[in-house]
């Protein structure tokens, strides 16, 4: 079984094994080493030293987070950091979202309607959308949100998308100053950067509870959260568009006298505008996929009809609400893009429309959407969308349909797959990993580190295992790390298979595209529904979850590589008659390594923040340890210890691949595509 | 350019009609939403909003729908459903997001915290419902295995519940994490051959058991009652060591059975100072076991929530009116 963890390291490096076949490198001899190690250490010491910790056993540390909550809750009301900083805070952020969500989905009391109505909302954001974008976008903009309303979602869509808004608004309030002043000193970006790289590898899950704990549930926490989760893109994308600025457009600023306020008002801040409305769609589009997750701490809207699925194995409900919160996030996207566009600079002579006329159009529409407000504000039906007029049961039905369909005529095949991909894979390799002794699992990873990245590689490795250690959860890690693993392994083949697909036929590639952007935008939750009815709640169903979230990023990352190759590398190979089989193996997959290690990093990477997620489909390991802590006061302190478990195996793990990616390429021979 | 000007000329119109129709529609068509205020508050007593918590299972579903029904039709209150897991419910009575907890079992920590300590948080008193929970397993199994049902033997039987995910024990399928379970502790502490794997939620609970009992393939699992599914499938429940007064203190140290729960109500403390009538309405609901079970077979069978909890209101005038008295 250790196979597959081998081949998970040394596939992108096949050639080199290869060459290597007649004088062993350093390295190979390293690796080797490492895997007899293992072996041995497995075979001969196992079941010993596993540090296995029962679910309901608790370690002091975990004893003393667990203080930690009953200490937040003795104190809230009257330690100063909670009266003068968290509870103001909270406070401000909810009054923010308040306004939005009145504005948009529903006012608190009497009659639960939004200040300005579905028809207010429609109008006022398409001309929103025709504003910062284009009559295409707007129009999108108006035919999705009437289709919300349609789906008999609309109230949920709009609280969904009110707090999506709150968030970002919050994050370019933190994210763009950050961005700029990592952008122009050095120093901030150096302390900056490693605050980003954890906030990224921490999974969403795991700040959940901590948060819940120092801002309450509600939806103060929820944009909290996902603040959080989506400034690191925006500050990142800032800093880079301000340090994009050539060095002579700077000093010719300079030289005119500016001050440093004014350069960056007037020459940093236009030029990087594009770069930071990428930003912005970035963020936008995390803030979407974490405002449903949020659901957890009471965030209304679509997340919560998604989880309410979730709990009753309702598929077409959670299709349905898929689906909103899909739409949702191409509105998104489109019109921040086109706003980026815009944002462009030169794009102004581009435009058919001139300033003027445009002008006056936003006028005229901005009349209409007045009157539309205004009406929404007077009559019933323009209030709340009519609910007559509703195709939502539908589709939950013709969903369930299929599903039930779906689960009563393939469940032999999918249980079978599922118990022969558990016996034969998933547990050996499993038990492999926890029935190790610690030490031996140190050691083999020390060696490891060592041959692919050296002492520094092997130092980070080790403390990151020693914390995990001392967090008392080793064995629940190698749970967590087995099933990673085996999914990295099958996201990793997709990668390869419809990577080079794609690399190699621009046709394929325009037929993929959708798919894996719908892949990526469609939130965890929602496919973890139709997965629990086929597969069970198993660590399986998990594993599968894992693959489709991950699988998109491997499959881009490879495809971009194979389609950078040089075409005329290609076409000597083909010239000197290699068959496409050949030009494969041996020209295009060695060529683009480096992109499979970065495509195998991002895959590990996504798949491990999806662990958590996973959990609730009955993935054990830390996952199980993080869900649990969050919804049991017992054993918050545990959840908490998992969360930071997981972070430090995403650090090591991404340390590890990237190390193997940065890894000198040995040049492969000139010769390499006549052989 | 010429384009342009086409496009605004060809809109302008579209969109003055497109409002004009909007104002004589306006004009004629419809309840306002001044009526419809008036209409909302025409029923007494202003009762105002309360978020309920909607905790992840079925009886807890149809008490919340009957609670919601009565106090929107009869209170004309706006209620708000949370879904929420059972105890992160407890945090929001100190945000305010929750103010009802309509099905509680047990939780004396929560309620000290909560309750006596930060004081955000009152009993609202007995749901009339008793809960049991326990281990059961499908009635077939009590049927050829009648020692079965006595804890003790489960040793026995271990190595017919191993699954692909107990790693070679016996399997005990529990519910939602969330769910209050000791199944850890005991499988510990009774030194049973079991693993505790998780299902995820009460609904995968239920389906477990049903294609148990379907196709006679052996399960033991968390189960409890009020609960409609047992009308459907009458599952066993094995006895554990019988529960005595502080046997369960130490949840690590747990070796006996749940005890019964009396289900209670919990509300914010902020709902049961405003005199609301809903806070009122809230401390008079009770009802028995056979009431959730018939609500909640319903909304298992089909019907929304809000159509279950309507048949069964219609169904007992009496007892909702001696809740509004």
């Amino acid at each position: 079984m250790s196979a597959l963890l081998e081949k998970q390291k040394t596939v992108p490096a096949a050639p080199i094994i290869l060459e290597a076949r007649r004088r062993p490198s350093r390295r190979t001899v390293l690796l080797l080493a490492a895997g007899a190690l293992w072996i041995l250490g497995f075979l001969l010491l196992n079941g010993t030293a596993t540090l296995a910790l029962p679910a309901s056993e608790l370690t002091d540390l975990h004893r003393s987070l667990n203080q930690l909550n009953a200490w937040v809750a003795a104190n809230r009301a009257d330690n100063p950091v909670f009266l003068y900083f968290f509870t103001p805070l909270r406070t401000a952020v909810d009054a923010v979202a308040n306004l939005f969500t009145t504005t948009f989905a529903a006012t608190s009391t009497g009659l639960r309607l939004p200040e300005i109505g579905w028809l207010g909302t429609v109008g006022l954001l398409t001309w929103i959308a025709l504003a910062v974008g284009n009559v295409r976008v707007a129009l999108l903009t108006a035919v999705v949100f009437v289709f919300f309303g349609f789906q008999g979602l609309f109230v949920e869509a709009t609280y969904t998308f009110a707090l999506v808004l709150t968030s970002v608004l919050l994050t370019l309030l933190v994210g763009v100053p950050l961005g700029v002043l990592s952008g122009i000193y050095g120093r901030v970006a150096r302390v900056i950067t490693p605050v980003l790289d954890f906030m990224q590898t921490l999974p969403t899950f795991v700040y959940l509870a901590p948060l819940a704990l120092v801002f309450l549930i509600g939806p103060a926490s929820a944009v909290i959260a996902t603040v959080i989760y989506a400034a690191p893109p925006v500050i990142r994308l800032t800093a880079h568009g301000i340090r994009r600025i050539p060095d002579n457009t700077r000093e010719a600023s300079d030289s005119l006298g500016t001050t440093g306020l004014q350069r960056l008002l007037t020459l940093q801040l236009p030029m990087a505008r594009r770069t930071i409305v990428m930003g912005i769609n970035q963020g936008t589009m995390a803030a979407l996929s974490m405002v449903t997750i949020a659901a957890l701490i009471a965030a209304p809207g679509l997340g919560q009809t998604v989880v309410r699925a979730l709990q009753s194995l309702d598929v077409g409900t959670a299709v349905n609400a898929g689906l909103s919160i899909v739409l949702l996030a191409i509105v998104l996207d489109r019109v921040t893009t086109a706003a980026s566009r815009r944002a462009e600079p030169g794009a102004a002579a581009k435009r058919r429309l001139g300033r003027k006329a445009r002008a006056g159009l936003l006028g005229i529409a901005l009349a209409v959407v007045l009157v539309m407000v205004q009406l929404s504000r007077t009559m019933l039906w323009a209030a709340a969308f009519p609910q007559d007029l509703n195709v939502g049961p539908a589709i939950v039905q013709a969903v369930n349909t299929a599903s039930h369909w779906l689960q009563s005529n393939v469940s032999l095949f999918t249980v079978s797959l599922r118990e022969g991909v558990t016996g034969t894979i998933l547990n050996p390799f499993q038990s492999l990993l926890t029935e190790t002794p610690f030490f031996i699992l140190v050691a083999v990873v020390a060696i490891v580190a060592y041959a692919l990245g050296g002492w520094k590689l092997a130092a980070v490795t080790t403390a990151c295992q020693g914390v995990i250690i001392y967090l008392g959860l080793w064995s629940d890690a190698m749970v967590t790390l087995a099933g990673t693993l085996v999914a990295t392994a099958v996201v990793m083949i997709l990668g390869i298979v419809f990577g080079v697909a794609m690399g190699r036929s621009s046709r394929v590639d325009q037929l993929m595209r959708p798919l894996l952007d719908a892949g990526q935008t469609m939130p965890s939750f929602v496919y973890l529904v139709p997965f629990l009815g086929l597969f069970g709640a198993t660590r399986f169903t998990a594993i599968m979850a894992g693959i489709i979230y991950a699988a998109p990023v491997a499959i881009k990352i490879t495809a971009d590589g194979i389609a950078a190759i040089s075409p005329t590398v290609v076409e000597s190979a083909i010239a000197s008659g290699s068959t496409p089989w050949q030009v494969i193996t041996k020209v295009q997959l060695p060529m683009a390594r480096q992109s499979l290690a970065l495509a195998a990093n991002q895959g590990l990477i996504y798949v491990l923040a999806m662990v958590v997620v996973g959990a609730l489909v009955g993935a054990g390991g830390l996952g199980y340890d993080v869900v649990a802590g969050f919804v049991q006061s017992s054993i918050f302190g545990k959840g908490l210890a998992a969360g930071l478990a997981i972070v430090f195996l995403g650090i090591m793990m991404d340390r590890m691949t990237q190390a193997a990616a940065a890894a000198p390429t040995r040049r492969i021979p000139a010769s390499t595509p006549a052989t | 350019m010429k384009k342009a000007e086409r496009l605004i000329k060809r809109t302008l119109p579209a969109m003055a009609g497109a409002a004009a129709a909007a104002l004589f529609l306006a004009g004629c068509g419809g309840a306002s939403v001044n009526q419809a205020a008036a209409a909302g508050g025409a029923t007494g007593t202003p009762c105002g909003s309360v978020s309920v918590a909607m905790n992840a299972w079925v009886g807890y579903t149809a008490d919340a729908a009957v609670y919601s029904y009565v106090a929107k039709n009869k209170l004309g209150c706006s209620v708000v459903q949370k879904d929420l897991n059972e105890q992160v419910s407890w945090q929001g009575f100190a945000s305010g997001e929750v103010d009802l907890i309509i099905e509680n079992w047990g939780h004396a920590d929560l309620a000290k915290q909560y309750i006596t300590d930060q004081k955000v948080a009152v009993d609202a008193g007995p749901t009339g419902n008793e809960g049991h929970i326990g281990w059961y397993v499908p009635p077939w199994m009590a049927e050829k295995y009648p020692d079965i049902t006595d804890g003790q033997n489960l040793n026995k039987y271990s190595s017919m519940f191993t699954t692909s995910e107990s790693g070679g024990k016996g399997q005990v399928l529990d519910g939602d994490p969330a769910f209050v379970t000791n199944d850890e502790a005991l499988v510990k502490n009774l030194n049973l051959d079991y693993k505790v794997v998780f299902a995820g939620s009460e609904a995968a609970l239920i389906q477990s058991f049903r294609t148990a009992q379907q196709n006679k393939t052996p399960l033991l699992g968390y189960f409890y009652e009020p609960q409609w599914f047992l009308s459907e499938v009458p599952l066993k429940k094995v006895n554990l060591p019988a529960w005595t007064e502080g046997c369960d203190a130490n949840p690590e140290k747990v070796a006996c059975d749940y005890p019964t729960y009396k289900l209670n109500k919990v509300m914010s403390k902020k709902l049961a100072d405003s005199g609301s009538p809903a806070a009122k309405l809230a401390k008079a609901f009770t009802w028995t076991n056979e009431d959730q079970n018939s609500v909640a077979t319903d909304i298992q069978g089909g019907m929304t929530p809000e159509a279950a909890a309507k048949k069964w209101v219609d169904a007992h005038q009496s007892v909702v009116d001696v809740w509004l008295s």
